[in-house]
C-alpha cells in the first residue's frame, strides 16, 4: 500500500507526460503481483470496490476526533481525505504486524457490503500508515484524480515491455484483473495472452493531412477517394453473443447507442463512422450533437434522432481476420457484407470517382452534403494497419481555415452568461515529440449553442486545475481536454502573441468531444495557413 | 515513531508544586510587550523583535535574533551565528551562557537548555521564589545529529512554540524522506535534484542525513548557505564534499544527477534556472500539506521540520508537568484546545513579529 500511495503522491506532482510514464514503469516493474495489476486496474478507473460517501468518512473521524481540532484541521487542509488521513489516530490496540498490502486493501473493501463498509474503512485506516490511509479514503470515495488517463497506463505498459500501444489496446478488453498474463507477457516470462474474450477492440487506422506539394508525388491511379464524413469514427465488432460498439480509442460506447447496437447481428468487425438520421436522409452535425454526452437516451431521442452506421472498411469476417488484404479486396468483401445488413442501420461509403487531382479538388469543394468534411485518400493496395502510417491514407479537408484545437482557459461571460464560463482560451500543440505543449491562439465566446454552453460549462467546473479570478484553467494534456473546431476568416502574423499568429474572427464551428486531445493540429500547420 | 533523543514517553520526576499566587505570579516573571517577552524583575527580554537593552536570544533564526541589542546573553554558537549573519558588533556586549550553567541577572536565575532545533538552539528557563517557567523558543524531538537534544525541563509554565500547532502536522522520520529523495535521483538521473531548505540548520541537517543515507558525492550549494554551512563544519559536524553551484553553461550537463541544496527564495529567480531538467523539492515541515507543495511548485515534497509536530508538543506539554501553557508562535488555537480537553490550564500568548524562517 505504501508504494502504490507514493505513486499516487509523485504522479499527481509530476507535470511532464514522460516523467509521470517513467513512475509508472518503474512502479510496474519493481512491485509484485497482484498489487501492481489492482494499481494499473486503479488508476485505468476499472476497480470496483465499495464506495462511501464523504459524509461517512466525517462521522468515522467524528467518533474519534474532538469536532473543533478536526475543524481547525480541515479549514486548514481544505480536503477531506487528506484531512482524515493526517488526523486519523494511531490505534493502540491494531498494531499492524506487517504493511497492508494494496491486494488486502482490495480484498476486503471488495467483500465489504453496504452496512459492514463503515466498519471495514476503520479497520483499515487502523491499520494503514499516513500515506495508506491517504490511499485508501481516495479509492473509496472514488476518484483518484492523479492526473494520468487509461491511455497513459496502457503507454506505461507498452513501455515496460517495448511494444506498440496497440498491441496493448487490442488485447486490453479480453484481460482479467490483476493482469497477472499481461505482465508475464510484458516481462517475456510467458507468452502473449491468449484472448479469451469475444468481440475485442482492434487499434484502428488513421490518415495523415495532405500537405503542401503531397499531391503532385502522388499517382491518383493508385488511390481510392471516399468522402470524409464528419460524424463518430467507431467499430462495431459481434463475436457470438457479444455486440460491442467501440469509439477510436477502444472506449465501449454501446450504452450510448443502444439503437445502432440492438441492430448489430453478424459476425465480425466494420469500421465506419456513426451519423445520425438514415442511410438515405443523413443528419447533420448539429443533430448528431443531440446524441452525444448524455448518460441516458430517451425513446423520444431514439426516434428523433436514430444512429445508423456509414461503413469504411471490414476487418474481419466470420472468423476470417482481413486486415492484412489490400483495400480493394476489402472494400469488395465490405459491400457484399454490408448488403446482408439492417439497411436503416448500415450503408456503404460511397467512392467518389475522380481522373486527376484537380477533378477531385472541384468535388472536395463542394460536397452533396454538409456533415462532409473532406475527402479521404486510400492506397488500393494498402493493409489496415493500427496507427496513423505516413503513405497509405490521406485526409483532404474541405475549410482551410478550421483548426482542432484544445480548451485551455475559460473565463465567465457578462450579462446572461455571467454564470456560465462562456469565453474559451484554446491551444494548439507545438514543441518536440514526446515534450508537446499547448500554445494558445485565440479566444472565441459564441458558435454554439445553449444546450452546448451548458456541456462546456459542465466540462470545465469539472476539469478545472486553477482558478484566477473569473477565470479557470482547464485540464489539457496529452491524454485529456476538450477540442474545439476553430473556424476563422483570416490568419496573421503577430509579434504579441506567443504563438506568432493571430486569428481573424474565431469561433467554434464544432465541439469534437470523440477527439482525443493528442490529436488536435500542430503550431506548424496554423503557420502553414500563414502562407497562403 | 522512534525518537533517538530523549523518550517522549512518561513524565518528568514530578516537582513539588508551589502554589503560584502564594510564591509570585507568572505573569510578573514573563509578560508580552511589543518589543517581545519581558522579565520585569531581571529586566531583559527574550527574543525581542526591537533593539532593547538585555536581551536573552534563543537561537540564530532571524526571526528571533535581531541586531542592535545593548547586551545579548545566548549560547556560544548563537553568538557566533548572529555574528556570521550580522557582523562582529551585532550587539554592544555579548555573553555566552553553557547549557545547564545558572545565571544571575538582576535576582533572576537563568539557565539554558538544549533545544533540538538548530545548532545553538536553546529554551531558556527563568526563575525566581520557586517559580519557574521554561521558554522553550523553537524546538523539535526527532533526532538530529547537527545539534544537541531537546532536554525536557519540569516547570510551572511551559511556553511552547506551535508551529505545527494542529493535529494533522505529523511529520515521518526525516531518513525516511530522505530515502525519497535518493530513490528518485536514481530513478530520475538525467534531472538536477534541487533542494529547499532553509540556510540555518535545515540545509546542514539535509546535507548530514543525506551522509548517513550513504550519499557520498558531492553535494551542491547555493552561496547563501556557505558561511553557516561552514561554521557548521568548524563545529565539528562533517558535511562531507560541498562545492559552490555556481558554474558556467559549460558544466551545465554536469549537475544533471546531482543534488543542489539552496535557500527557497533562490527557487523562483535566474539562479535555478541554470541547471538541467530541474526537479523541485522543498524539505519543509509544511510539505505535509499536499497543497502547499502544489502552490509552490514542489515536484518532490520532503517532509523534513526543525519543529515540533502535533505528537511532540502534545507529549512535551505533558512531560514538562507544567500547571499551566503559554502558547505562542503559530497555531494557539488548536494546542489551547487540546489542553483544555487534558484539563490542562492554558492560554495563548500573542506576541508579534515571529515568522516562520525555521522551516
Ligand atoms: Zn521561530
Ligand atoms: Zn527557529
Amino acid at each position: 500500500m505504501e508504494r502504490f500511495a507514493e505513486l499516487l503522491d509523485r504522479l499527481v506532482l509530476t507535470p511532464s507526460r514522460n516523467g509521470k510514464l517513467r513512475l509508472l514503469i518503474d512502479y510496474f516493474r519493481n512491485v509484485e503481483d497482484p498489487d501492481r495489476g489492482l494499481a494499473l486496474a486503479a488508476i485505468a478507473g476499472d476497480l470496483t470496490i465499495a464506495a462511501v460517501k464523504p459524509a461517512m468518512l466525517r462521522a468515522l473521524v467524528a467518533e474519534r476526533v474532538d469536532p473543533l481540532l478536526f475543524g481547525y484541521s480541515y479549514d486548514y487542509v481544505g480536503d477531506l481525505a487528506e484531512t482524515v488521513s493526517l488526523i486519523w489516530p494511531a490505534s493502540p490496540n491494531t498494531k499492524a504486524d506487517r504493511p497492508l498490502s494494496l491486494a488486502e486493501v482490495v480484498e476486503r473493501l471488495q467483500k465489504a457490503s453496504r452496512s459492514d463498509a463503515p466498519k471495514i474503512i476503520a479497520g483499515l485506516l487502523d491499520q494503514g500508515s499516513i500515506p495508506a490511509r491517504f490511499a485508501i479514503t481516495k479509492l473509496v470515495t472514488g476518484g483518484l484524480r492523479i492526473g494520468v488517463s487509461a491511455r497513459l497506463a496502457k503507454q506505461a505498459l507498452a513501455d515496460l515491455g517495448s511494444m506498440a500501444i496497440s498491441e496493448i489496446e487490442e488485447l486490453w478488453h479480453g484481460l482479467n484483473q490483476p493482469y497477472t498474463e499481461l505482465f508475464a507477457w510484458l516481462e517475456g516470462r510467458a507468452p502473449k495472452p491468449q484472448s479469451r474474450a469475444k468481440a475485442l477492440f482492434r487499434p484502428v487506422m488513421l490518415a495523415n493531412p495532405i500537405g503542401d506539394g503531397d499531391l503532385e508525388k502522388l499517382d491518383p491511379a493508385e488511390y481510392a477517394a471516399e468522402w470524409k464524413w464528419d460524424g463518430i469514427r467507431v467499430q462495431a465488432v459481434c463475436e457470438g453473443d457479444l455486440r460491442r460498439l467501440y469509439s477510436r480509442t477502444g472506449d465501449d460506447v454501446s450504452g450510448a447507442f443502444p439503437d445502432l447496437a440492438d441492430a448489430m447481428d453478424f459476425e465480425g468487425a466494420l469500421d465506419g463512422e456513426l451519423l445520425v438520421g438514415s442511410p438515405s436522409a443523413t443528419g447533420t452535425f448539429s443533430d448528431l450533437q443531440q446524441r452525444l454526452n448524455r448518460k441516458s437516451v430517451s425513446d423520444a431521442m431514439l426516434k428523433r434522432y436514430p444512429a445508423f452506421m456509414r461503413c469504411y472498411d471490414l476487418l474481419q469476417a466470420g472468423g476470417e481476420d482481413l486486415r492484412a488484404l489490400p483495400f480493394l479486396e476489402r472494400r469488395a468483401r465490405l459491400a457484399n457484407f454490408v448488403d446482408t445488413l439492417n439497411p436503416s442501420r448500415f450503408d456503404l461509403s460511397p467512392l467518389v470517382a475522380f481522373d486527376d487531382w484537380h477533378q477531385l479538388e472541384a468535388k472536395r469543394s463542394g460536397p452533396p452534403h454538409p456533415i462532409i468534411e473532406g475527402v479521404m485518400l486510400k492506397r488500393w493496395d494498402s493493409p489496415y494497419l493500427p496507427g496513423r502510417p505516413k503513405g497509405p491514407w490521406f485526409k483532404w479537408k474541405r475549410d482551410p481555415h478550421t483548426i482542432d484545437a484544445v480548451l485551455i482557459y475559460a473565463q465567465r461571460g457578462h450579462g446572461k452568461r455571467s454564470s456560465f464560463y462562456s469565453d474559451y482560451t484554446f491551444g494548439v500543440w507545438s514543441g518536440p515529440e514526446g515534450a508537446e505543449e499547448l500554445v494558445p491562439v485565440g479566444k472565441a465566446y459564441f458558435g454554439f449553442t445553449d444546450e452546448e454552453l451548458r456541456q462546456i460549462d459542465k466540462y470545465v467546473r469539472d476539469n478545472t486545475v486553477e482558478r484566477f479570478g473569473p477565470v479557470r484553467s482547464v485540464r489539457a494534456d496529452r491524454d485529456s481536454g476538450l477540442v474545439l473546431e476553430i473556424a476563422f476568416d483570416g490568419l496573421a502574423r503577430s509579434t504579441r502573441h506567443k504563438s506568432g499568429v493571430a486569428m481573424r474572427f474565431p469561433r467554434i464551428s464544432r465541439l469534437r468531444w470523440d477527439k482525443p486531445a493528442a490529436e488536435a493540429d500542430r503550431l506548424e500547420t496554423l503557420k502553414a495557413l500563414l502562407d497562403e | 515513531m522512534s525518537h533517538a533523543g530523549a523518550s517522549l514517553s512518561g513524565r518528568l520526576p514530578i516537582r513539588p508544586q508551589i502554589p503560584i499566587l502564594q510564591a509570585m505570579r507568572a505573569s510578573d516573571l514573563l509578560c508580552s510587550r511589543p518589543e517581545g517577552l519581558y522579565c520585569p524583575p531581571g529586566d531583559f527580554f527574550i527574543d525581542p523583535v526591537r533593539p532593547v537593552a538585555r536581551a536573552l536570544i534563543t537561537h540564530g533564526h532571524s526571526d528571533h535574533a535581531r541586531a542592535g541589542h545593548g547586551a545579548v546573553l545566548a549560547t556560544r554558537e548563537t553568538l557566533d551565528i548572529m555574528a556570521l549573519r550580522y557582523g562582529e558588533g551585532f550587539a554592544g556586549m555579548m555573553q555566552a551562557a553553557t547549557f545547564g550553567e545558572t545565571i544571575m541577572v538582576n535576582g533572576v536565575a537563568v539557565r539554558f537548555h538544549p533545544a533540538g532545533h538548530v545548532l545553538g538552539s536553546a529554551q531558556i528557563a527563568v526563575e525566581r521564589n520557586g517559580l519557574r517557567i521554561v521558554a522553550s523558543g523553537d524546538y523539535k524531538r526527532q533526532p538530529d545529529s547537527t545539534c544537541q537534544a531537546f532536554e525536557p525541563i519540569a516547570c510551572d509554565v511551559f511556553i511552547t512554540e506551535a508551529t505545527f500547532g494542529l493535529p494533522v502536522f505529523r511529520h515521518p522520520p526525516a531518513h525516511e524522506e530522505i530515502a525519497r529523495l535518493l530513490k528518485s535521483v536514481a530513478q530520475f538521473p538525467e534531472r538536477t535534484h534541487l533542494v529547499g531548505a532553509y540556510a540555518l540548520g535545515k540545509a546542514q541537517r539535509v546535507m548530514r542525513l543525506l551522509r548517513d543515507a550513504g550519499h557520498d558525492r558531492p553535494i551542491r550549494i547555493h552561496g547563501a548557505l556557505a558561511k553557516l554551512s561552514d561554521y557548521y563544519v568548524s563545529q565539528g559536524i562533517d558535511l562531507g564534499a560541498l562545492q559552490p553551484a555556481t558554474v558556467d553553461d559549460a558544466d551545465r550537463a554536469d549537475f544533471a544527477g546531482s543534488i543542489v541544496i539552496g535557500p527557497p527564495a533562490a527557487f523562483s529567480d535566474r539562479w535555478a534556472r541554470r541547471f538541467a531538467d530541474p526537479l523541485s523539492c522543498f524539505a519543509s515541515g509544511w510539505m505535509r500539506i499536499r497543497q502547499r507543495a502544489r502552490q509552490g511548485g514542489v515536484e518532490l515534497p520532503l517532509i523534513i521540520s526543525d519543529h515540533a509536530d502535533w505528537d511532540e508538543l502534545t507529549a512535551t506539554i505533558r512531560q514538562t508537568g507544567a500547571a499551566e501553557i503559554w502558547v505562542t508562535h503559530g497555531r494557539e488555537e488548536a494546542l489551547v484546545r487540546w489542553c483544555e480537553l487534558e484539563g490542562i490550564s492554558a492560554r495563548p500568548l500573542h506576541l508579534v513579529g515571529y515568522e516562520d524562517e525555521g522551516d
